[in-house]
């Protein structure tokens, strides 16, 4: 489900064709993110964040501890607004629409946007209820849902492994299994962006070669945001990088700064940064 | 030579030992002597028609069966009120109540409800159910009065059980787009409910063995009939037993040791179901 997520005037934003730094029209343009901060009760944990998101790319968001990565990823579906005291301050454009505009709903925001998270998190439910949760939020007996829930699985590279035992429970999976089944059950509600909070961190090199393979596959249909600690995996599978760190903020705590966006190519071997190269060559971080 | 610690220290170690479980002992010796007594006295006084039979001023002709039935009555009214409500507030105070002065404010009177003596709760249902709505000594006064004792423990361990659902089924939900009320109610609810269950049937169980209550309430000791509606009056096991304890006669004495034979092998019984849906659901859980 690509097009006009937020409602027809996606179309009219579309006529207009404004060439931007990265080479799109703004029609095209999946996120456009503009001098975003977000603050914890008041203090900055992010701040000074600009950059676009190309559709159909993998936009990796990497840089150390502390450095707003996964609370950056967290104002692309709204999850923020769950946190207590959590306030974002800027603009985050989806599709040329204001995800923070008072008319929005957040609930509407997450069933466009999915999102994977560092610790596979499978409901304790059968395979299928866990793809078919999503589904039967909107309607009680979706039409096809059985249909559904195989497309999902095929897509997340699990549907062989797991055919033969639908109604088994997903905790009984192995964590790559279950990691791919929270993709699954992020594509059952059709969405057009994934957004991972470091999808691999919690799993061994062979799940996660196959979780990054999966990414390389799903690109050609969806835009994917990945935070990742690992450099490496953020150089095998984005096409582009941001590069964040740490800074002292004026009220003297840490603040998450944008140090660098560019191409994964020119991140990872020419950056114009001083601080990206220290960080890529594992001087500091 | 590895000779570290002195006689002295020896010493403290095993007399330490000693009094500790001497203090354990305590415990076993006082339950056994208890059951050791009430066995003796009241299991040849147990009989099919002693749960059969409605008391009598005669102690050989008294039974139980009012009183049982009673407390049936009773527990099918905490039941029906008393869960529902108490589940409802665990609920909100978890999983929909902001953080504030409001929410601090109904936190702070559950927990001290929690601790109130239970003869106050009598009072307050005297006061409120028996003549403020004019429900006099009925059964559902009785049963609205044992509601509100025990609503604090049903809202604690409720929320203790939703508590203990990770927040990340809740971020799951919640990122497919559920609403608060789908997340609660698609997989924070089903996954918190063996919790939920066991404190609901910790809090019966409380219910069960009060008396004191009940006795400013209207539980009456003599009542031919069991309840037949909610606007019955009633007795209950523990109210009976009360009753026949103050009783000179030395029969009435082996009659309220027969009831609290089946008192407490209800009560044991509410327990050991309460481990058993615990212990059962516990091995299911999620990693």
């Amino acid at each position: 489900m690509t097009g006009s997520p937020l409602g027809a005037a996606v179309e009219q934003d579309g006529a207009m064709t404004v060439a931007t730094a990265s080479g799109l029209t703004t029609s095209e343009i999946v996120y456009r993110v503009n001098d975003l901060e977000v603050r914890y009760g008041g203090e900055p944990a992010v701040t000074d964040l600009t950059l676009d998101i190309a559709p159909r790319e993998i936009t990796a968001i990497i840089g150390p501890s502390g450095s707003g990565k996964s609370t950056f990823l967290r104002c692309l579906n709204r999850m923020n607004d769950l946190v207590s005291g959590a306030e974002v301050v800027g603009r985050v454009e989806y599709h040329g629409h204001d995800l923070y505009a008072p008319e929005v709903d957040a609930v509407e925001v997450r069933r466009r946007i999915g999102m994977v998270f560092q610790q596979p998190n499978p409901f304790p439910k059968s395979i299928y209820d866990n793809v078919a949760f999503g589904p039967r939020l909107r309607e009680r007996r979706p039409a096809g849902l059985a249909d559904r829930v195989e497309a999902a699985l095929t897509r997340a590279a699990l549907w062989d492994e797991v055919k033969d035992k639908l109604k088994s429970n997903a905790l009984s999976l192995s964590g790559g299994q279950q990691q791919r089944l929270c993709i699954a059950r992020a594509l059952a509600v059709e969405p057009d962006v994934i957004l991972m909070d470091e999808p691999a961190s919690a799993l061994d090199p062979i799940a996660t070669a196959r979780i990054e393979d999966l990414m390389a596959e799903l690109k050609r249909d969806y835009t994917i945001v990945i935070v990742t600690h690992n450099m490496q995996q953020a150089a095998r599978v984005s096409d582009r990088t941001a590069f964040l760190t740490t800074d002292v903020s004026p009220g003297g705590g840490r603040v998450g700064r944008l140090v660098e966006f560019d191409s994964t190519d020119v991140i990872f071997t020419a950056p114009s940064d001083a601080r990206t190269e220290g960080y890529i060559t594992g001087r500091y971080g | 030579m590895i000779s570290g610690t002195s006689r002295r220290e020896r010493a403290a170690e095993v007399a330490a030992h000693a009094v500790v479980a001497l203090a354990a002992l305590v415990g076993v010796a006082a339950l056994v002597a208890l059951l050791g007594t009430v066995l003796q006295d009241g299991l040849g006084r147990l009989s099919l028609d002693f749960l059969r039979d409605p008391p009598s001023r005669l102690p050989g002709r008294a039974g139980f069966a009012t009183a049982i039935l009673g407390t049936l009555w009773l527990m099918g009214i905490v039941i029906v009120a008393a869960l529902p409500v108490g589940i409802g507030a665990a609920i909100y105070l978890e999983e929909f109540a902001a953080t504030g002065r409001l929410t601090t404010l109904i936190e702070t009177n559950i927990a001290n409800l929690a601790g109130v003596p239970s003869i106050v709760y009598g009072i307050l249902g005297l006061a409120f159910f028996v003549r403020g709505l004019g429900l006099g000594f009925s059964v559902l006064a009785g049963g609205l009065t044992m509601s509100l004792l025990v609503l604090p423990v049903v809202v604690i361990a409720s929320r203790e059980a939703i508590r203990a659902v990770p927040p990340t089924i809740r971020n799951a939900a919640l990122a497919l787009g559920a609403t608060r009320w789908q997340a609660v109610r698609g997989q924070i609810l089903p996954a918190a409910l063996p919790g939920i269950l066991t404190g609901c049937i910790l809090a019966v169980s409380r219910a069960i063995g009060e008396t004191a209550p009940l006795l400013l309430v209207g539980a009456v000791a003599f009542v031919r009939f069991p309840p037949d509606g909610l606007g019955s009056r009633y007795t209950a096991m523990p109210v009976q037993i009360f009753s026949w304890i103050g009783r000179p006669q030395a029969g009435f004495r082996s009659l309220a040791a027969a009831g609290i034979i089946v008192l407490l092998a209800i009560l044991l019984l509410m327990n050991a179901a309460a481990v058993v849906v615990r212990n059962r659901y516990e091995r299911r859980r999620w990693s």
